[in-house]
């Protein structure tokens, strides 16, 4: 619709006689390893990635200890563990044209199972822990999936339904309970701390998560279908694509990394109450964004979102170094958001004249 | 999904009205609210619709513009945050020794330039609105915040946090339903008796169609964000005097709560469809089930479920509903051509 007119052709117009279809793109003169580093270097995560390296420079700059000191070290890549997780699942959803709003309550339930399991199981194995988490998330998710898929209702309505069912369960089961560290066994607390080789392992746990559901988008066949989906349902439905079944499949991953951020919470903060994660789904929304995932699907990847996750967390953290006040923080947070979406308005457009003028010229 | 069929258009009147969401929201309330006077103990009385509609009060009143928006297939995230920063001016203002109208007009003006904002980014640059409105979400929540900080404002003349309370005449009626009426009317009028009313449709149906018809899209949009913001910014006055209290973080969350109660109330996510009684209808429906639920003993967790199931349940069941009307339609159709052509030859299907 914000298309101008003259990019369709006109039926009335003679289609051009000297149009030849393979001679739209010229075969590049460059290596394949400078074009991998050219798109690399132009794509739109980058932009992200240079915000994000700039506000730890400047926080550096300002305090060597925010990026020198081992705890600092830590805390740049624990903290943002939990977004990270939501807003690969949330990244997901958004690809196919859809959003999932419960991912805070799925979360908060989860979290709240993490340590009710260690409470009414003492000595449980911890594997078995993650897996109920991971397990509960991926039902919750399927829900949510089931509903979209066949109720053929809008993805906000619905999770905006399951955000308060969810949260109402959570609310009810836990009601005023607190969970302590002192109910949970050291070596899961220890989880929340742990290195390898200086990096949390909490935080390798969300970066094996985006890379594996970053290579599966980027590669597999089911991934580059959600793309298809999301950039116009009815034709991937037109196409023979199984719709339905890989929205599902989309909720329930986003259900199931909410449960596994649920799990990692608990490790991390080491309390919860039935408030874990309340607010945290629209975070999880504004990371993608920031990292260029188009809201209405079909393009963006999770290395953005991922990207806008850790920034998100990051600029929070940096804003009190640079002098910045803590309370006007979401104001740029606000800013930031805007001035993505607006980036990505001026990307599109330019992509849209370069197509004209390459059609154009052809 | 959001057109309606011409088999609709066969029905008589009385049954198109009754069938639809509209009815199904409002006889719902009806219900709810005559079980709750014969059986909740307490919830015939005075007070408890005095505080019902206090409560309401602000969620109510953004619904009304937030109804239109939402026909137009937009959406308005920020209005909770708004809320916020106007509660936060006139605490500032009034803080600073300005008097509470002075304050409260600076206020609405606030709320103007925040619509503005919104509408501006949506409407002229184009961008879609779920997206924007996060973002200003979390800036104009940043703002309210980083003005007053971590303090509160609360030594508000008692004749004005007297007047948020007040009731009319006694009736146990807050004296708040009163502007909520005119501006109901107002935005009553402007959406079914009004060619800006039709035109909000259009653009919810067909955006295309809506700009070929002459419908100015980009205006109508505007004018929605901008009387979203100004009436988010009166809420958040109300709020601000009927709590006696100015703090950044006043109405967190409440931006969901307006719209699970606009869909409830029939409206649909992707515009062209819903009217402002079942809008009215579901508001009063949630406020009347968590108030007597309130009264009943039951905690707020157990609100939140029901509110979360109304939703689901009435969006799926209006599918299901369209799914059942199909296939029988399609029986019925099957039906007549075996009648009239016997021989098998039927009219070719268009």
């Amino acid at each position: 619709m914000s298309e101008p007119l003259t990019n369709q052709t006109h039926p009335s117009q003679p289609a051009h006689p000297t149009e030849e279809p393979d001679a739209v793109v010229e075969p590049s003169s460059l290596s394949a390893r400078r074009r991998a580093f050219n798109s690399i270097v132009r794509s739109r995560e980058a932009s992200t990635l240079l915000v994000l390296v700039g506000v730890i420079a400047a926080a550096t700059v300002k305090t060597p200890s925010f990026l020198f000191s081992s705890n600092s070290w830590r805390d740049l890549l624990l903290t943002p563990s939990i977004l990270l997780l939501l807003a690969v699942g949330q990244a997901v959803v958004i690809i196919t044209r859809n959003v999932d709003l419960s991912v805070g309550s799925v979360l908060g339930l989860t979290a709240y199972l993490t340590g009710r399991l260690f409470i009414d199981h003492p000595g449980i194995n911890l594997l078995v822990v993650v897996a109920a988490g991971l397990l509960a998330g991926a039902a919750l998710g399927l829900v949510n999936g089931l509903l979209v898929g066949w109720g053929k209702v809008p993805a906000l309505v619905i999770t905006l339904g399951t955000l308060y069912i969810y949260r109402g369960v959570v609310l009810t089961w836990a009601g005023s309970n607190r969970i302590n560290a002192s109910d949970m066994p050291s070596s899961f607390l220890e989880l929340g701390t742990k290195q390898i080789l200086a990096i949390p392992v909490l935080f390798i746990v969300a970066a094996v998560v985006l890379a594996i559901v970053g290579y599966y988008l980027q590669t597999a066949r089911g991934g580059r279908e959600l793309y298809a989906i999301g950039s116009d349902p009815d034709a991937a439905d037109l196409y023979g694509l199984r719709v339905r079944r890989r929205v599902v499949a989309a909720f329930v991953l986003s259900g199931a990394l909410a449960g596994l951020a649920g799990v990692v919470f608990t490790a991390r903060y080491g309390t919860v109450s039935s408030d874990a994660g309340t607010g945290i789904e629209l975070q999880a929304v504004a990371a993608v964004v920031i990292g260029g995932v188009a809201i209405f699907g079909g393009s963006g990847t999770v290395w953005g979102a991922a990207i806008g996750a850790v920034l998100l967390v990051t600029i929070n953290r940096a804003l009190p170094i640079l002098g910045i006040p803590d309370f006007w923080q979401q104001a740029l947070v606000g800013a930031l958001i805007l001035s993505a979406i607006v980036l990505d308005r001026i990307l599109s457009a330019r992509r849209a004249r370069h197509l004209i003028e390459s059609r154009d010229n052809s | 999904m959001s057109t309606r069929t011409y088999a609709e258009y066969s029905q008589p009147l009385w049954r198109r009205l009754l069938l639809t969401r509209e009815a199904a929201v409002i006889a719902l309330l009806v219900v709810v609210v005559l079980y709750a006077l014969t059986s909740v103990e307490f919830f015939n009385s005075k007070l408890t619709l005095t505080f019902l509609l206090l409560d309401v009060a602000p969620i109510l009143l953004i619904a009304l513009p937030m109804t239109l928006v939402i026909v137009t297939g937009e959406i308005d995230l920020s209005v909770a945050s708004v809320v916020g920063l106007s509660s936060v001016l006139v605490g500032i203002l009034h803080r600073g020794g300005m008097s509470i109208p002075l304050a409260a007009v600076i206020a609405l003006v606030a709320g103007i330039l925040c619509g503005a904002l919104n509408g501006y980014l949506v409407a002229y640059v184009g961008l879609p609105s779920l997206a924007v409105t996060i973002g200003t979400l979390a800036l104009f929540r940043g703002l309210a915040v980083g003005l007053l900080g971590t303090t509160a404002v609360t030594d508000f003349p008692q004749t004005w946090t007297d007047l948020a309370k007040a009731q009319i005449a006694g009736t146990g009626i807050p004296l708040i339903t009163v502007p909520f009426l005119v501006l109901a009317v107002i935005f009553a009028l402007l959406l079914h008796f009004s060619a800006f009313g039709r035109g909000t449709y259009d653009i919810g149906l067909n955006i295309e169609a809506a700009l070929f018809t002459g419908v100015y899209v980009k205006r109508t949009k505007f004018i929605l964000f901008v009387l979203t913001g100004v009436v988010s910014a009166f809420a958040g006055i109300y709020y601000t005097l009927r709590f006696g209290s100015a703090r950044g973080d006043n109405a967190t969350g409440l931006e969901l709560q307006v719209i699970a109660a606009v869909l409830l109330g029939g409206v649909s996510i992707f515009g062209g469809r819903g009217k402002l009684g079942g809008v009215i209808a579901g508001v009063l429906l949630i406020g009347v089930i968590s108030s007597a639920l309130r009264l009943q003993g039951v905690t707020v967790n157990v609100i939140n479920i029901i509110i979360g199931l109304l939703l689901v349940v009435s969006v799926v069941s209006t599918s299901v509903l369209a799914w059942v009307s199909d296939v029988a339609a399609r029986r019925n159709r099957q039906g007549t051509r075996a009648q009239r052509t016997p021989s098998g030859v039927g009219t070719p299907e268009r």
